[in-house]
């Protein structure tokens, strides 16, 4: 067991775990914030996507140890109590079905929108092809992240000004 | 904790901000939950379903487990239109389990909308009577004067009271005569067949949502288990004292398997919610007691255990095919007409095998459960709490008193919103092992399935096979059919999703026809598998028809049209019946919506298929796209439904997008096969789920016929397959007639 210090969603947490302990457990079991969800422990569907300084990075495998950076989960994405515009956009064009895998699928385009303010499809299919929707709303999905991706450009600018 | 709660009326608000197509952020407001559960307290009930607060909201509780079919919110709707209620007034909140109270509180076989209408409708109509009556007494006016809208009650002066202040009053009037109620004329909704964003949304979208992956009790371990690699098999021994030494593990033991269990009222689950023998290890977090699983080492007793191999299976079924035969289902064996037909020298005559693999479910949640299970003390009864996503919550009581004897009353149980059912959270195996897990150790744990686990102790999709022959006459059409199912029964019981279920085509719209079945043992588990069934059936059927089409030269559409015959209901009046008049309009309009009879550039093919199921007449047509290397993609799907009136049309969209993906999934990438009584596929890496980039474009088109609406969760999926093979074959003048794709050396992109 050893001490780790984790931003997560602007606060500081300790927390006194085995180093090994993947990013996922700690915020689940340990901080409870289970929006982040548990879908494989291989990095292969996408459930346990979170920001570290910014950039979707797998929780299920990375060890606590190793987490260098700021970590905003989907529970933090709304900031100053406003919606982020891919959350309005998810419950505009009504995406999520049973729902699991929405939160990791929010983040993973989150980081996209950030890092191009007009994504294509191809832009889109290449963000998000680490996350598996087993209820298939992947049509739904592009189009919230199309429609989104105008929102949060006209927030920025709006900020910007 | 969550930073904030926003309720759907915040949320609808925002939303009309919206407008115009630009999205707009919305602004949160404060936490508004202890003020919500405060004003419940005060609100009045109409019924079991509908409650008003004093300050106009409507509470309208879900009786149905939701899993992303949408019931949440259909449901509901339905109550609100025929109340007069405005959807925007509407709260949505899950009814406790109480099924003397609510009826079946069961999702599966697409049945909850059919099952569900007319009480809905019922409890809409009596709420409206009751603030009717309130209405009349207060403005001291006729009940006949009196209209419900728009969540008031309008006198025609143009006086009115809203439903919140009538609350009060309305709680107190006699419930109606249900035989005197009358209901709004379709033509006059306002809700039902309007586009309804799921009433969850929110909550979703923020991380707010609670699975029962997401259960946190008070004093509560953690738990894993370890079962026998080859079911029927057991623990011997293992690792004690290796286990128990790692950090954060607080126990470890061997639990015996338990068949008790397995006793089910009804009738498709009896047998299966069986305790498998293996290893539990309790633990301070779920990491904890997932890394010392990783570590056990387990002498298993493997004397009763599966031996199921895919290959014998396989090798088995072509000797089976070959030697003909099997137990007739309809028509006659030996000399008869399907016989002669076959023979005749004048008709064109078509042999095919087709094949089918076991699949898995892979609910995007694992499976999981938490029991707290309390031994009565000073002659008190044993109690049991318990937490879990399940499609037959009312089931877990029944394994409760089975299994560890605790009276139903003494059972409380927590059915939360599930991450993917797919029909395997009708089964409730892991709720044994948690129950057992917590039984032992004396106190509440939370039972968390690896991905592993749930695809190694899936109850599967059942594979197969069938053996097609049929004949065409020199003029082209249909003259004998002789379909020949190979599959699979359990030595004391049949097996889920395993034989043809008596309603397909073309044997039941056609006199020379025989259907036969040969089942073979089995030991591995199966299950309900989204359409069981029709999902394989489908692809066998619909493909087999395309290749007459093609060998009689005939146009596939008309060729179906004509085997499909002159419209009539194949048993009047009853939906889970054929009614081939409302089929031949499915598939003239996939044909028509997809442009079907067009040209296709080189590589490129339109494909159909047609399916009954659910009560739902389905049609689609896929286009595809094969490449020089085998690539292929699946640009479009046109898919054509009569499920009668559409309640959520967002909600009806989404469930024929999904089942389209989920088929396409399907059919295209996941195997699953056993060697040595062991499950070959350890997890998404050996076992893919279709990616975002292989999307079709999906255009769906509704027949509201004047039939009652039925189910969408399932008779969207079974067409598809076939509809691909079948543009594969327009494409490349390739049959495939085994599943999934990429075991036939084409690859989805």
């Amino acid at each position: 067991m050893s001490q780790f210090k984790l931003t997560v969603n602007g606060q500081s947490h300790e927390v006194d775990v085995n180093p090994n302990m993947p990013l996922l457990w700690v915020l689940r079991d340990k901080l409870k914030l289970t929006g982040t969800k548990y879908g494989c422990g291989i990095a292969q569907c996408g459930a346990c996507t979170v920001h570290v300084d910014g950039a979707p990075v797998r929780a299920c495998v990375l060890p606590v140890s190793a987490v260098a950076g700021a970590v905003t989960t989907i529970e933090g994405l709304a900031a100053d109590g406003e919606l982020h515009a891919l959350q309005a956009a998810w419950i505009e064009h009504d995406v999520p079905q049973c729902g699991y895998c929405q939160a990791g699928q929010i983040m993973s385009a989150a980081a996209l929108l950030a890092a191009k303010a007009e994504p294509s499809d191809a832009d889109i299919d290449t963000a998000l092809a680490g996350n598996y929707c087993r209820c298939g709303t992947y049509v739904r999905i592009r189009k919230a992240v199309h429609s989104a991706a105008i929102a949060y450009n006209a927030a920025k600018s709006a900020k910007g000004a | 904790m969550s930073r904030f709660t926003l309720n759907r009326r915040d949320l609808l608000k925002a939303s009309s901000l919206a407008g115009g197509g630009l999205l707009l952020q919305m602004t949160l407001p404060t936490s508004v939950l202890a003020a919500e559960e405060r004003a419940l307290v005060r609100s009045k009930e109409l019924n079991v379903y509908v409650e008003i607060n004093p300050d106009g909201q409507i509470t309208i509780y879900s009786s149905i487990p939701e899993m992303g079919q949408g019931i949440k919110t259909a449901l509901p709707m339905v109550i609100a239109e025929e109340m007069g209620a405005r959807w925007e007034d509407v709260k949505v909140l899950e009814a406790p389990l109480d099924q003397k109270k609510y009826g079946l509180q069961g999702a599966g076989g697409s049945t909850s909308i059919p099952r569900n209408f007319d009480t809905m409708r019922r409890m809409g109509a009596s709420a409206r009577e009751m603030l009717i009556g309130a209405a009349a007494l207060l403005m001291e006016v006729e009940r006949e004067d009196l209209e419900a809208r728009e969540s008031q009650v309008f006198h025609t002066s143009g006086e009115s009271r809203t439903f919140g202040q009538l609350a009060a009053l309305a709680a107190e009037q006699p419930v109606p005569d249900p035989e005197y109620l009358t209901y709004k004329d379709p033509r006059a909704y306002t809700i039902i067949g309007t586009t309804v964003s799921s009433v969850d949304n929110l909550v979703i979208s923020t991380g707010q949502s609670k699975f029962g992956i997401d259960v946190d009790v008070p004093g509560m371990q953690y738990a894993s288990y370890t079962r026998c690699p080859r079911v029927g098999g057991k623990a011997v021994s293992f690792n004690a004292s290796d286990i128990k030494a790692l950090p954060g593990v607080t126990d470890a033991f061997i639990l015996q398997p338990d068949d008790r269990a397995g006793k089910a009222a009804m009738v498709f689950l009896e047998g299966m919610a069986v305790l498998r023998g293996g290893v539990a290890i309790i633990g301070e977090d779920t990491w904890s007691v997932l890394d010392a699983k990783r570590q056990l080492q387990v002498e298993w007793d493997y004397s009763d255990a599966s031996e199921d191999s895919w290959t014998q299976m396989m090798a088995d079924a072509k000797r089976i095919a070959a030697a003909g035969g099997g137990e007739v289902l309809l028509g006659e064996d030996g000399d008869d007409g399907v016989d002669a037909a076959l023979a005749d020298a004048s008709h064109q005559s078509l042999e095919a095998f087709y094949q089918f693999p076991y699949v898995a479910h892979v609910c995007m949640e694992p499976m999981n459960c938490t029991a707290d299970f309390r031994k009565g003390s000073n002659g008190e009864a044993d109690t049991l709490e318990i937490w879990l996503g399940s499609q037959f919550p009312g089931q877990v009581k029944e394994i409760a008193q089975n299994m560890l004897g605790v009276a139903p009353q003494n059972v409380k149980v927590h059915a939360l919103r599930m991450g993917g059912g797919f029909g395997r959270r009708a089964i409730h195996d892991f709720a044994t092992e948690a129950m057992a897990i917590s039984h032992h150790a004396d106190v509440p744990v939370k039972l968390t399935w690896t991905r592993t686990d749930d695809i190694h102790n899936d109850f599967f999709r059942v594979g197969g096979f069938q053996n097609m022959r049929a004949a065409v006459s020199a003029d082209g059409k249909l003259a004998a059919w002789d379909q020949h199912y190979i599959g699979f029964k359990y030595p004391d019981r049949f097996t889920v999703g395993s034989g043809l279920r008596g309603n397909e085509l073309p044997f039941v719209a056609m006199d020379n026809a025989r259907v036969s079945q040969t089942m073979m043992d089995l030991a591995t588990p199966c299950g309900a598998w989204r359409a069981p069934g029709s999902n394989t059936n489908a692809f066998v059927e619909q493909s087999f028809i395309h290749e007459l089409a093609e060998l009689a030269g005939r146009d596939h559409v008309e060729f179906l049209l004509e085997i499909m015959g002159s419209p009539r209901w194949v048993k009047p009046g009853d939906v889970n019946a054929l009614n081939t008049g409302r089929a031949a309009d499915v598939i003239k309009l996939a044909a028509s919506k997809s442009g079907w009879g067009r040209q296709m550039p080189a590589g490129k093919g339109l494909g159909l298929a047609f399916y009954f199921c659910h009560a739902a007449h389905v049609a689609e047509v896929a286009e595809v796209t094969v490449n020089a290397d085998r690539t292929f993609s699946v640009d479009k799907v046109t898919v054509a439904v009569d499920v009668g009136p559409i309640i959520n049309r967002s909600g009806a969209i989404s469930q024929v997008q999904g089942s389209i993906v989920d088929g396409l999934s399907t059919m295209a990438l996941q195997i699953i096969t056993m060697e040595g009584g062991v499950i070959e596929q350890d997890n998404f890496h050996e076992y893919e789920v279709m990616r975002i980039a292989a999307t079709p474009e999906i255009d769906v088109h509704f027949i509201e016929s004047d039939n009652p609406s039925t189910g969408l969760g399932e008779p969207a999926l079974p067409p598809l397959a076939p509809a691909v093979t079948n543009a594969i074959y327009a494409a490349t003048g390739e049959r495939i007639r085994s599943m999934p794709l990429s075991d036939e050396g084409f690859k989805l992109v």
